[in-house]
């Protein structure tokens, strides 16, 4: 961890003593002295880390997240340049350089203060990096859904509305008038009395010399003139000439290209390398032995990648060479039951008492569930271009984590952290992904070993077999149902726990419930996959619950409407979505509907899908979505992010199956790891509630609801419950129904 | 040497002739557009036109195309007022999220427009169905694939009127 300067240091203090709410950032002339020099030239004029001014009377709104897809950039910009009635049109943005004074402060403050709302995702990857309170302000991570939750409601509208108040005070005094007697709009200040205006950046320099308020007053959503609207994101016009930058794109003078391979079975080492093998093909430059993988330089990607295809490499074995995807399935049920036999499961959630809830029950039902492994698969293979230089690295790459990657870089190059200098580029997809820094790592110690710039690209069977996986696993349930078919125990036992904790907790009026689970360690190293542990436990819950109302003759959607009779919010997003998909109303044959609401990052979602089961072929061709966000503050940007989450997770549900043979990952490309296309994909409506609730994230909460919702419709349509997820899997043909479960 | 016209340039290339277009359009000819998704032409991020016929660059050996018309995302748009019919449409349904696999996406809507000017939803998946948008904003490109085609009649329209 590098030095704290003694600004820093007052940053921290006032972080650990918690004095000043969320002010720190904005307090007068604390950071925006030593980020001024990154971000901004002599006529310029910075207020705060997130904002500045030119003298043309531009706002650039200066955003600490990386920009994947999911609008933050434009998002995050709307919530600043409203607080400071701005004119949008001159409203611009930036990403911010990495650099710790950017580090997420809300959510360091939160992690600090034990705020219950700090998310769990974030205490996995601080994991033994930034485990102290001041390391903890090391932080610039996008993930979670949680840049306008946190970055955009405790940030940016606080930086803009203090900024705005500054402007009035400066106005103020300039033209020796009462502050109150004069209004900001579109980047102007008026004074309507002696019929005066000016643009804000007449006022610039003198307000960025007042103290700003720490608490400035924010508006209440009638005042809003930009959040809630539709603008076009800053970010798509470069997407569409081939303009935008991203990862994969930097090029540099002399720059040489690598490619590596990683030991199939992961944890296994390099044994041996026959370098000489290959010296001789065009244009190969250096192989280097990274220890867990091998990588070779050359002058272009495909020599690169012809030579290391040709190269011989042995790995030592390291344990796990045997191990198959049935052996992990036998291993989850083995710790499962050993857990339930020896009483020692780990408790994750308990109210009333389930055991004499299920002795008293009328009727008891039973299911067990699992899902596989899930790789990433962004459509930009992994790469990171280094360059060590002079006593520094440089790296570009697009990750979600930048000063994550830097630290991380920095300490396998066995360099200070502020020797690395991180420059992020446009994700050509995250989804949790690029929060993990193995290629970037690589490209640093690539780069150390030779004197040019290296650019370093996984191949796509590179980036299939070495992701970080979400997980796999197995949920058991129970549900005790009374003689009028309502139920009155919830039990649930399941395996392999991460984030967030909240995922597998029912929002129904179940009195009993007891949800437990076991660990059960595998060698697939785990990742954050879009939603997280949302993604498994919506599809065991929901499809569940489904069961459960089929059981008790109930109407799946009015069964979980009356179980929802305590929680209104989530009522009026599940009746929202029944009305708009016309819930009841008759299908044609081959035809079915199935119905899931989830709550995952303060958004609730409920969709409805509507499936077509057709000579064994499963065809979603409409699905209906409601969103109740709190507040969309880019509606179309929520809209976006439910199609996209949406489409995600039917890609999963339908296909997605990472399977271990002989300790590595089978699949390798999209031939076998298949994904959804435009013939095959969905309708989707989308439809929002601005509940007035605190604020949710967007990004992730389409994911979960869509794969309950899809197998609830397969039941519906063919009568046959699919509890192994991909559906893929499965042989719906007719024939095949009639045989063994219609009949 | 091996001479490639891309994008109405000609190219004078020391490379080897088996080498994929993608990796000489991106590394040689120093356009960087046009993507790497796969290497097998599989999710058709690398979509380039050949004498207007779209192909996947990751899988065509140099070789087999010079002497034909390349065409990358930098060489579709017109002088005035700088952007394809295609182009234009996508922004104005705000199709691209992380953007990776647009340049492609717009290669092969490009395509079947010059081909098809008024495409049923048929002939939008046949022509579509080749590219892959993990982010999955496969209706906005449905969207934009009609918009753009309602505009190019309209303004053939106002011509020939």
């Amino acid at each position: 961890m590098g030095k704290w300067s003694r600004r820093a240091f007052i940053t921290t203090g006032v972080l650990a003593g918690g004095a000043v709410v969320i002010g720190v950032a904005i307090r007068p002339g604390n950071r925006a002295d030593k980020v001024a020099g990154l971000i901004a030239n002599d006529a310029e004029t910075v207020f705060n880390v997130w904002v500045k001014i030119s003298p043309e009377n531009t706002i650039t709104a200066v955003i600490p997240h990386a920009e994947m897809g999911q609008g933050v950039h434009t998002t995050l910009a709307m919530m600043l340049a409203d607080e400071m009635d701005a004119d949008w049109q001159l409203v611009e943005m930036m990403e911010a350089p990495a650099h710790k004074e950017y580090a997420n402060y809300a959510l360091a403050k939160g992690y600090t203060l034990g705020d219950p709302d700090f998310p769990a995702f974030l205490i996995g990857t601080v994991d033994g990096i930034f485990l102290t309170a001041s390391k903890a302000m090391n932080l610039q991570i996008t993930g979670g859904s949680t840049s306008v939750p946190t970055t955009g409601q405790l940030g940016m509208r606080v930086a803009g509305a203090a900024v705005k108040a500054v402007l009035l005070q400066a106005a103020a005094d300039t033209w020796d008038v009462p502050v109150d007697e004069l209004i900001a709009r579109k980047s102007h200040i008026i004074h309507k009395a002696s019929d005066q205006s000016a643009p804000y950046s007449d006022f610039a320099q003198q307000a960025a010399t007042l103290s700003q308020p720490a608490k400035p007053r924010l508006k209440t959503t009638d005042e809003y003139t930009i959040m809630g609207t539709d603008v076009q994101r800053f970010d798509v016009p470069a997407k569409v000439d081939g303009s935008a930058q991203f990862g994969i794109d930097a090029v540099l003078p002399g720059m040489k290209y690598a490619t590596v391979k990683a030991a199939p079975v992961f944890g296994a080492k390099v044994k041996s390398i026959d370098a000489a093998s290959i010296q001789d093909m065009p244009g190969i430059r250096k192989v280097v032995n990274l220890g867990d993988a091998v990588a070779v330089v050359a002058d272009g990607y495909w020599q690169a990648k012809q030579a290391l295809d040709r190269l011989p490499v042995e790995f030592e074995e390291a344990g796990n060479e045997a191990v198959e995807q049935s052996d992990i399935f036998k291993q989850f049920t083995r710790d499962m039951d050993t857990a339930l036999a020896n009483g020692d499961e780990i408790v994750d959630k308990q109210t009333g008492d389930a055991d004499a809830a299920m002795s008293a029950a009328s009727s008891v039902v039973e299911a067990e569930y699992r899902v596989p492994y899930l790789a990433h698969a962004p459509m930009e293979p992994m790469n990171c271009t280094a360059w060590a230089h002079d006593d520094v690295c440089e790296l570009w790459t697009g990750t979600q984590n930048p000063l994550g990657f830097a630290a991380e870089a920095a300490e396998a190059i066995d360099m200070d952290a502020d020797k690395v200098i991180l420059h992020n580029q446009y994700l050509g997809g995250g989804f949790g992904r690029r929060a993990f820094s193995d290629y970037a790592v690589q490209a640093a110690r690539i780069a150390v070993e030779v004197a040019y710039p290296v650019k370093l690209i996984w191949s796509r069977e590179e980036d299939m077999r070495h992701d970080h996986y979400r997980q796999a696993s197995i949920s058991r349930f129970r549900a005790a149902l009374d003689s009028a078919g309502k139920p009155t125990a919830w039990v649930n036992q399941y395996v392999e726990k991460h984030d967030p904790i909240e995922a597998p907790h029912i929002p129904y009026g179940i009195d009993n419930q007891f949800i437990h689970y076991t660990d059960s360690e595998t060698h697939v190293p785990w990742g954050f996959w879009r939603s997280v542990d949302h993604s498994l436990h919506a599809f065991f819950t929901e499809s569940f619950i489904d069961e459960v109302a089929i059981a008790a003759n109930a109407d799946p959607y009015q069964y979980r409407h009356d179980l929802l009779a305590h929680a209104p919010r989530f009522q009026k997003v599940l009746d929202l979505v029944a009305e708009k998909a016309n819930w009841g109303a008759p299908m044609p044959e081959n035809r079915g509907r199935g119905i899931a609401i989830h709550k995952s990052f303060g958004t609730i979602v409920a969709q409805v899908v509507e499936v077509d089961v057709t000579a064994g072929k499963v065809r979603p061709h409409r699905a209906v979505c409601v969103v109740d966000a709190g507040f969309a503050m880019h509606p179309d940007g929520i809209k976006a992010q439910m199609e996209s989450g949406i489409v995600y997770g039917l890609t999963a549900a339908l296909y997605s199956d990472i399977s271990i043979r002989r300790g590595a990952v089978a699949q390798s490309n999209f031939h076998d790891y298949q994904m959804l296309r435009m013939h095959e994909s969905p309708i989707i409506e989308t439809y929002i509630i601005n509940s007035g609730e605190k604020i949710g994230g967007a990004g992730e909460p389409g994911t979960p609801a869509i794969a309950p919702a899809l197998v609830n419709a397969i039941f519906n349509a063919t009568g046959k419950r699919i509890r192994e997820l991909p559906v893929k899997l499965h042989d719906l043909s007719r024939e095949n129904l009639e045989d063994k479960d219609v009949a | 040497m091996i001479t490639l016209n891309v994008n109405g340039e000609t190219h004078e290339l020391d490379v080897d002739p088996t080498t994929p277009l993608l990796w000489v359009i991106r590394e040689q000819v120093g356009l960087i557009g046009t993507k790497f998704g796969c290497g097998i032409s599989q999710c058709g991020a690398c979509t380039v036109h050949a004498n207007g016929v779209p192909i996947r660059s990751c899988v065509t050996p140099v070789q087999a195309v010079t002497g034909q018309e390349i065409t990358t995302i930098e060489g579709i748009g017109s002088d005035e007022p700088g952007l394809h019919a295609v182009q234009q449409a996508w922004i104005d349904e705000q199709v691209p999220q992380c953007g990776y696999c647009q340049s492609g996406q717009i290669m092969a809507a490009v395509a079947l427009l010059n081909n098809n000017p008024a495409p049923s939803d048929a002939d939008i998946d046949a022509a579509m169905s080749g590219i892959i948008c993990r982010c999955g904003t496969y209706s906005r490109i449905r969207r934009g694939i009609k918009r753009a085609a309602a505009a190019s009649s309209g303004a053939e329209e106002t011509v020939s009127g």
